[in-house]
């Protein structure tokens, strides 16, 4: 016997616990949050550093006493949540409505739910090595930065003594700062752009505050070992990312930890047949982050992935209003979802260019929209002294002057509703860079 | 007069402060978008102070480690004391979130603190 | 010093394989393994097709075993229970002025006895698979070509081996052969520390043999030099491969062969019998026996010479993992199978290279026989031929699924997300007959940590259920055995290994 549920939420990390949380709030209490790990909060679990939490509760915290919070809130609603449990299917009913949710664990086995709205809260996961296509022999002590984390954070262990990292993501800063304290010894990050990936607060305070080098435009190109990793060979790059011949340097090391980016993982919402985005493996969400299938919600780093989880809790807290919004109006009947061209029809296509790689959402259905919309986006390459723009079609709609952007930190602007539609629908909104206007 | 450039480390926006010192130590900060980018510059460049988050080992727990913090900055210069004072601390499960693990680490007058609950193990 | 009948030197497809044939019989066999586990050599580290049997020149020894090896597969596949599908081979043609080359292969495929070859027009090939290039003008197609686990192939013939008798003796390095006065064989070992013996040093280890048959893969001329006055020379030739995403293992499903030319012998594309996509090898001719490094000009020519033969090879984006491995090149180009003319009861099966893997159940029958000839060995009566896999959920339908959580709840306990493996299938495999003790193991047995995200998000997990059910702490369990551990000790084992740097973060771009 089918089970049957209001909104399924797949994920217990700060998304789902804040899309659970928000949509208990808005009025749909019939939820279930479906947690893969034996407790919930997701990632946060590991991240034991701090700088949490600035943004949503104006104080620093670490990631397990920020995962409380919402925690916390969950258990006070009594929101519903299964732990260990894994979501093996997703697809929809025959008649396209209702979502078939198949979930397995240890202690309930096969359950099958039938659920009106579902959100996506599954996070990412880190480019490996094999993806990254790092030519050598492949021993043992090459991590990428979040298992060396679980590692040390929570089983206590060591994953090396002698590290070299890779990528400068901020799992891969937080990482040197704390093999560092822990007792190994940290001799670079390497960063295949000329650029840092992560959050320039982490280089200062995890690198520099250790004196670990930062080489800029470096990558491997050889891995050492044939049991255990016993050194890197490391080279500059190009303007092309292409290593030049000549200048190779070997490190001994024991240990190389990946922090070479972050993918969504949409596998599931592949299955359910949700459009993806190709720029961000992310599904493509209108303003109320519904994907391409009616009742189908995503947020957090399976939509996009972040850099600050106070900014994937807003985002999570959004998608939980608007999956609350979607279940009462399937109960008035008022949704009953649009034939394509009918659906089309009034939308407002979000395009980025000069230099934008994308914005979340990328669709803007007026007759849906709130009085405010964030949108949010990241560039392709670092700026200075630029201004980032918005049109209406040929319309300025926004001029924001903007000292630094780089891809490592995500950006956001808020649209006021009025704002798009001064002057009728608009078939484009538009969001680019330009040079600063005096 | 000095010239110093600072990032601030306060929130993930990363500031960057520039500070002009004059010849009677008088500090001025420019660049900071918020008053503690302000305050900031001028410890950094006095006292830097640093929170610092590690790890100690758990008895009967459902893990074998729980996560910690000091509760305030300390010097940045004791760090590494702070790390070698908890080099062998053990806490017995439960333990819960603000629970003091150690008290007034390495003489700087700031407690370690839980930052995780840990369940005993059944 | 311990006398044994028979021992075989390596525990690859074809020790495993011989292994298994001589269970069979009433006989003392004992298998030497330098590594760890089976299949830790050539074996794990190849293309993984069964051949049809059109390439090798008929008369060969190749020709004989890879026909033979073909056609003894599907029965085998479902006597052991490993994956096998026959998919079928092309063998595509790019230019009008070669296909004088395709009719040789056809006719050499005729003469070797390979069944249903047939050459077709490059519309006919893309008419059968969609995506083979617009520029292949004609190809030659294979249909008893087929593809195989060689792992699981390799793990299930050593463990039918083992239920039948046979004993595996891992991290066992066979150091000197020597023939005995008296007749037989001595064997010189040395036992490397593992958690299989639980030694803390190396042991050494003597053995007498009546037969030693030397199945050693790219170091089989060491051991034939040993014991015989006419060398063989083997030269390990290196082959690097990428594996792709299962969001791709669709986009072909035969396996597309390139027709050699003068620039080299092609690279193949072919779906494996998981749902990925598979690309591979090159061909470099090394002096290291035991160095499987990829190099980045490798992995390239793989990419763009394996892209010549579809549209558009899906790599950019969904390359999960790329290795190498390294084939038994002899000199003379051909299987060396045979008792040495002057080692009697020394037998060789060297120089086991491509197609290897598919004639490795007709050479275990070979040297099984010659085994025989020497010694007159009886067939046992209560020999168990048929051996049953770990179950599969993610290939289980729900109902399947059902059946199994209810024998064992941890059947629904995923471990490996991106491969769907449960705890269930992890103990399985470290409980089996030959059960795996080292992460790669797992992996070979139930695909743990095979998956897009390489074992990320499940390294630990594995690390703590193989350390619970092999009874040692996590600290112990290696990648693949020997020093390949992947912990290294405790937080704050070692002070002062870092000192604060005096900047005090000022002067930051």
């Amino acid at each position: 016997m089918n089970k049957h549920v209001s909104i399924l939420i797949i994920g217990g990390g700060p998304a789902g616990l804040a899309a659970g949380v928000a949509a208990h709030k808005a009025g749909v209490h019939d939820i279930l949050i479906v947690e893969r790990d034996i407790r919930l909060g997701g990632i946060l679990n590991q991240c034991i550093h701090n700088g949490f939490g600035l943004h949503t509760f104006k104080e620093e915290l670490t990631g397990p006493e920020y995962a409380d919070r919402y925690i916390k809130q969950v258990e006070e609603l009594k929101v519903p949540y299964r732990l260990a449990t894994i979501v093996t299917d997703l697809k929809l009913s025959d008649d396209g409505h209702t979502k078939i949710v198949t979930t397995m664990d240890e202690e309930g086995g096969l359950t099958v739910y039938e659920a009106d709205a579902v959100v996506l809260a599954m996070g990412c996961r880190e480019r490996a090595r094999g993806a990254l296509n790092i030519p050598g022999e492949r021993p043992a002590g090459i991590y990428t930065a979040g298992t060396a984390q679980y590692f040390v954070n929570l089983e206590g262990r060591m994953p090396g003594r002698e590290v070299v990292i890779l990528g400068s993501g901020d799992i891969g800063l937080i990482m040197a700062r704390r093999m560092t304290l822990e007792g190994a010894s940290v001799k670079l990050v390497a960063e295949l752009q000329p650029y840092s990936g992560g959050l320039k607060r982490n280089i200062v305070q995890c690198l520099d505050d250790y004196g670990i080098p930062l080489m800029l435009s470096h990558t491997v190109v050889k891995i050492h070992g044939e049991k255990r990793l016993t050194g890197v060979t490391i080279a500059e790059v190009d303007d092309h990312l292409s290593p030049i011949p000549g200048t190779e340097q070997y490190y001994d090391c024991d240990t190389l930890l990946l922090s070479c980016g972050l993918l969504p993982e949409n596998e599931l919402s592949g299955q359910l047949g949700v459009t993806l985005s190709p720029v961000t493996s992310g599904a493509v969400v209108n303003e109320s982050l519904e994907t391409s299938i009616p009742g189908v919600f995503s947020c957090g780093n399976v939509l996009h992935v972040h850099d600050l989880v106070d900014y994937v809790s807003e985002e999570a807290s959004a998608a939980g209003n608007h999956a609350a919004e979607y279940i009462k109006e399937i109960s008035e009947g008022v949704n009953v979802p649009d034939s394509d061209d009918k659906a089309a029809e009034g939308r407002v296509i979000v395009v980025t260019d000069g230099g934008v790689r994308y914005s979340v959402p990328s669709i803007l259905r007026p007759d849906h929209m709130a009085d405010l919309t964030t949108i949010r986006f990241r560039v392709g390459a670092v700026f200075k002294d630029v201004d980032v723009v918005t049109y209406a079609d040929d319309r300025e709609v926004m001029r924001i002057h903007k000292r630094v952007m780089a891809p490592g930190e995500m950006e956001q602007t808020v649209l006021r509703k009025t704002d798009l539609l001064k002057e009728g629908t608009p078939s484009t909104y538009r969001i680019t860079i330009e040079n600063k206007q005096s | 007069m000095e010239h110093k450039e600072l990032i601030c480390i306060n929130c993930p926006m990363g500031c960057m402060l520039s500070v002009d010192i004059d010849d009677n130590g008088e500090m001025k900060v420019s660049g900071n978008n918020c008053p503690r980018g302000d305050v900031y510059a001028r410890k950094e460049l006095t006292n830097p102070t640093r929170i610092v988050t590690s790890i100690v080992n758990v008895t009967e727990g459902e893990l074998p480690v729980v996560s910690v913090k000091t509760k305030e900055d300390i010097p940045k210069d004791k760090i590494d004391e702070v790390i070698a004072a908890l080099k062998g601390v053990t806490v017995e499960a439960p333990v819960l979130i603000g629970e003091v693990v150690l008290d007034d680490v390495a003489g700087t007058g700031v407690d370690v603190i839980a930052t995780k609950n840990v369940n005993r193990k059944h | 010093m311990q006398s044994r009948q028979i021992v075989i030197i390596g525990a690859g497809v074809v020790g495993a394989s011989i292994a298994r044939e001589l269970s069979k019989r009433e006989a003392d066999v004992l298998v030497l393994e330098r590594a760890t586990d089976v299949c830790e050599g050539t074996s794990k580290a190849n293309s993984g097709i069964v051949h049809s049997g059109y390439d090798a020149k008929p008369g060969t020894m190749k020709a004989k075993f890879n026909i033979e090896g073909s056609r003894l597969m599907p029965e085998l596949s479902k006597e052991l229970d490993f994956p096998f599908k026959n998919n079928g081979s092309l063998i595509l043609c790019f230019d009008e002025a070669d296909r004088n080359k395709l009719n040789e292969l056809l006719e050499r495929g005729n003469k070797n006895g390979v069944e249903g070859l047939k050459i077709l027009s490059g519309d006919e090939v893309r008419a059968m698979e969609p995506n083979v290039s617009d520029s292949v003008v004609a190809a030659l197609y294979a249909p008893t070509g087929g593809i195989v686990d060689p792992f699981l192939l390799n793990v299930a013939m050593a463990e039918n081996a083992a239920v039948n008798g046979v004993e595996f003796s891992f991290d066992t390095e066979v150091t000197k052969v020597a023939k005995c006065s008296e007749g037989g064989y001595e064997i010189k070992a040395v036992r490397h520390p593992s958690i299989r013996n639980g030694q803390e040093e190396d042991a050494d280890c003597e053995i007498h043999a009546d037969i030693v048959i030397n199945a050693a893969g790219v170091y089989a001329d060491k051991f034939h030099n040993m014991v015989s006055e006419s060398k063989i020379h083997i030269t390990p030739r290196k082959g690097e491969y990428c594996l792709l995403d299962k969001k791709v293992g669709g986009y072909v499903s035969a396996t597309l062969f390139q027709l050699p030319t003068a620039k080299g012998k092609g690279v193949l594309v072919t779906p494996t019998v998981h749902g990925n996509l598979m690309v591979g090898p090159t061909a470099t001719d090394v002096e290291d026996h035991d160095m499987t490094d990829t190099s980045a000009e490798g992995l390239n020519s793989v990419i763009s010479t394996g892209g010549l033969s579809v549209k558009a090879l899906p790599s950019r984006g969904n390359i999960i993992t790329s290795f190498a491995g390294l084939r038994a090149h002899e000199d003379g180009g051909d299987f060396i199978i045979k008792e040495v003319n002057d080692a009697p009861g020394f037998i060789d099966a060297a120089g086991i290279e491509s197609p290897g893997l598919t004639a490795a159940p007709a050479i275990g029958k070979y040297v099984a026989e010659l085994t025989d000839g020497i010694l007159g060995l009886k067939m046992k009566r209560d020999f168990e031929s048929v051996r049953k896999g770990i179950p599969c959920i993610s290939l289980a339908d729900q109902a399947k699924r059902e059946e199994l959580i209810a024998k064992n709840p941890l059947y629904a306990k995923v471990i490996c997300r991106c491969e769907l493996v449960t705890e269930g299938e992890i103990v399985d495999a470290i409980h089996g007959p030959i059960g795996a003790v080292t992460l790669d193991g797992v992996k070979r047995r139930v695909r743990a940590g095979m998956g897009r995200c390489q074992a990320g998000f499940c390294t630990p997990k594995q690390v703590n259920i193989l350390a619970r059910e092999l009874g040692v702490d996590i600290s112990r369990i290696t990648k693949k055995g020997g020093d390949s551990v992947l912990l290294t000790g405790f937080p704050k084992e070692e002070p002062g290994a870092w000192v604060t740097s005096p900047k005090g973060g000022a002067d930051h771009e």
